[in-house]
């Protein structure tokens, strides 16, 4: 048969990865400090004998669109927002360093500052334990102060600080945690003129309207691709009819 | 089959799981020492379709890759500790905590639990306990006959007894905090018990070692902001519809495959 059905099918396939790939972005559109991934097609030439007519579209991930999302205001101490462009630093699961913008804070009993999702965030000297306290304030650029217990008010102490980091965009990209690592694998330098709002949370970044609108595109993008199988295949019978014996 | 159709579908859960959170917020709006819930979402784990930085040919590298997410999950629904605001009541037996800590209750089968309720009363003995009839600890009896209850910011439970001129202690409530919270896990009757994530609980004096101080006559009424659950409610719903719009598109592109080929 003619190769055109191949390409039409690369052409529905890659949509449908395209089509996987915005509905992820959909779906995480309530998920504090969510980045979009953005998606690109590309096309990649089959060469081989004869005429250059098979060209594959194909799908690739073109990053992450790393514009701030609206923060919201929730009044809960341990919530931290980045203002503008930056991340915090948080243990990834293989001891390394990673980088998240979700500052939905907590302590475990252990004293140790975890994100919602449990990875450790970072300080000045690896992971941020911090003794029983009384009080705890975040301050604008990521210091924590402390109150510690069975003293009064007079005596706050700064704990730790919060690692904040503002690595060059292009560097970094999304692992399969969901977290942000540098793409030569080492570890970004503390940024000291990040600012954090504290009692507010990030939310998704993802644009609406626009993944609503990718969606019908590519709703329509693999119609048409399924319309060249047909169209293929139409030919394919036209000939056969041709060349019918009687 | 797609894969889409699936990331669509847990995004679905998800906020059908937040929606549940909102309406038990609403419907807790008027619950004393109610604490609002929020359900923490999580992007799934993501899948690599084609290896960014792999070889296109002996001297090129693939500049980048596919990776592709999974969808989306509720990782926690955590209460929020903030303060309630104070009612006046007037009743004696009523208390608030103005500040950290949670009353210690013991219930039926023995263990101890947590809560924020201070609207006590006592049973036929005298002793001090929730509306649910399980007693506070320290337990305190308040003694036949007693004219007024006063309870001290420090936690001090005197009465005034009849005929005699002035108050007599008999017991002092103390409070118990946790390091974390937001680890206690609520199990209904506006009672949570101590869990791994919440530490142990650390009992003191209201008022003492960052403890907060009673306030008798006074209840806290439930921290929920309704204005927010209401936003909270809208964004949940529109979401919802955006997820199953997208079950919708892809459900249309299986059908148009299967029609058309």
């Amino acid at each position: 048969m003619d190769e055109m059905i191949y390409t039409a099918m690369t052409g529905a396939k890659q949509t449908e990865i395209a089509q996987a790939i915005n509905t992820n972005n959909l779906a995480n559109i309530s998920t504090t400090g969510f980045r979009a991934d953005l998606h690109a097609f590309s096309s990649s030439p089959i060469d081989g004998p004869g005429v250059e007519t098979r060209v594959n579209a194909v799908v690739e991930s073109y990053g992450t669109d790393m514009s701030s999302g609206s923060i919201v205001n929730t009044g809960r101490d341990l919530d931290i927002a980045i203002q503008g462009d930056g991340f915090i630093a948080v243990q990834s699961a293989d001891g390394g360093e990673a980088y998240t913008r979700a500052g939905d804070l907590r302590v475990e009993p252990g004293g140790l500052l975890t994100t919602g999702s449990g990875h450790l965030v970072l300080g000045n000297g690896g992971p941020i334990a911090l003794p029983p306290s009384v009080s705890l304030t975040i301050g604008g650029d990521g210091t924590i102060s402390i109150q510690p217990l069975g003293s009064g008010p007079e005596t706050i102490t700064i704990a730790d600080r919060i690692k904040l980091v503002n690595p060059d965009p292009t560097t970094v990209s999304k692992g399969a945690d969901g977290l942000f690592h540098l793409s030569d694998g080492g570890i970004a330098d503390a940024d000291a003129t990040i600012k954090i709002t504290n009692g507010a949370l990030e939310q998704s970044n993802v644009n609406v309207a626009l993944t609503l609108a990718n969606m019908i595109e590519l709703a329509r993008q693999y119609e048409s691709q399924v319309n060249l199988i047909k169209s293929s295949e139409d030919n394919a019978d036209a000939a056969a009819q041709l060349l019918k014996m009687n | 089959m797609t894969q889409a159709l699936w990331i669509a579908k847990t995004g679905l859960d998800a906020q059908q799981t937040r929606m549940a959170v909102v309406s038990n917020n609403l419907a807790n709006v008027n619950t004393t020492g109610f604490k609002q819930g929020r359900a923490v979402f999580e992007d799934l784990l993501y899948q690599n379709v084609r290896q960014s930085g792999g070889s296109s040919s002996q001297d090129t590298l693939l500049p980048t890759g596919v990776s592709l997410g999974t969808g989306v999950r509720v990782v926690a629904t955590e209460k929020l500790f903030t303060q309630g605001s104070i009612l006046n009541t007037e009743r004696a037996l009523d208390v608030a905590i103005s500040g950290r800590g949670f009353f210690q209750i013991l219930k039926p089968d023995g263990e101890l639990a947590y809560t924020r309720d201070g609207a006590f009363q006592t049973n036929d003995q005298g002793q001090l306990v929730t509306s649910s009839g399980y007693i506070v600890q320290p337990g305190i009896s308040i003694p036949e006959g007693a004219q007024s209850i006063t309870i001290g910011r420090d936690g001090i439970v005197s009465v005034k007894l009849d005929g005699q001129t002035s108050t007599t202690q008999v017991g002092v409530i103390e409070i118990a905090d946790f390091i974390n919270p937001s680890g206690l896990q609520a199990v209904g009757e506006n009672l949570y018990v101590e869990t791994a994530s919440s530490g142990p609980s650390q009992s003191g004096t209201p008022g003492l070692n960052g403890l907060g101080s009673l306030l008798g006559g006074n209840l806290e009424g439930s921290n929920v902001n309704v204005v927010a659950e209401l936003v909270n409610m809208i964004e949940t719903q529109r979401a919802y519809e955006m997820n199953s719009k997208a079950i919708t598109t892809n459900d249309q592109m299986m059908q148009y495959i299967n029609n058309n080929l």
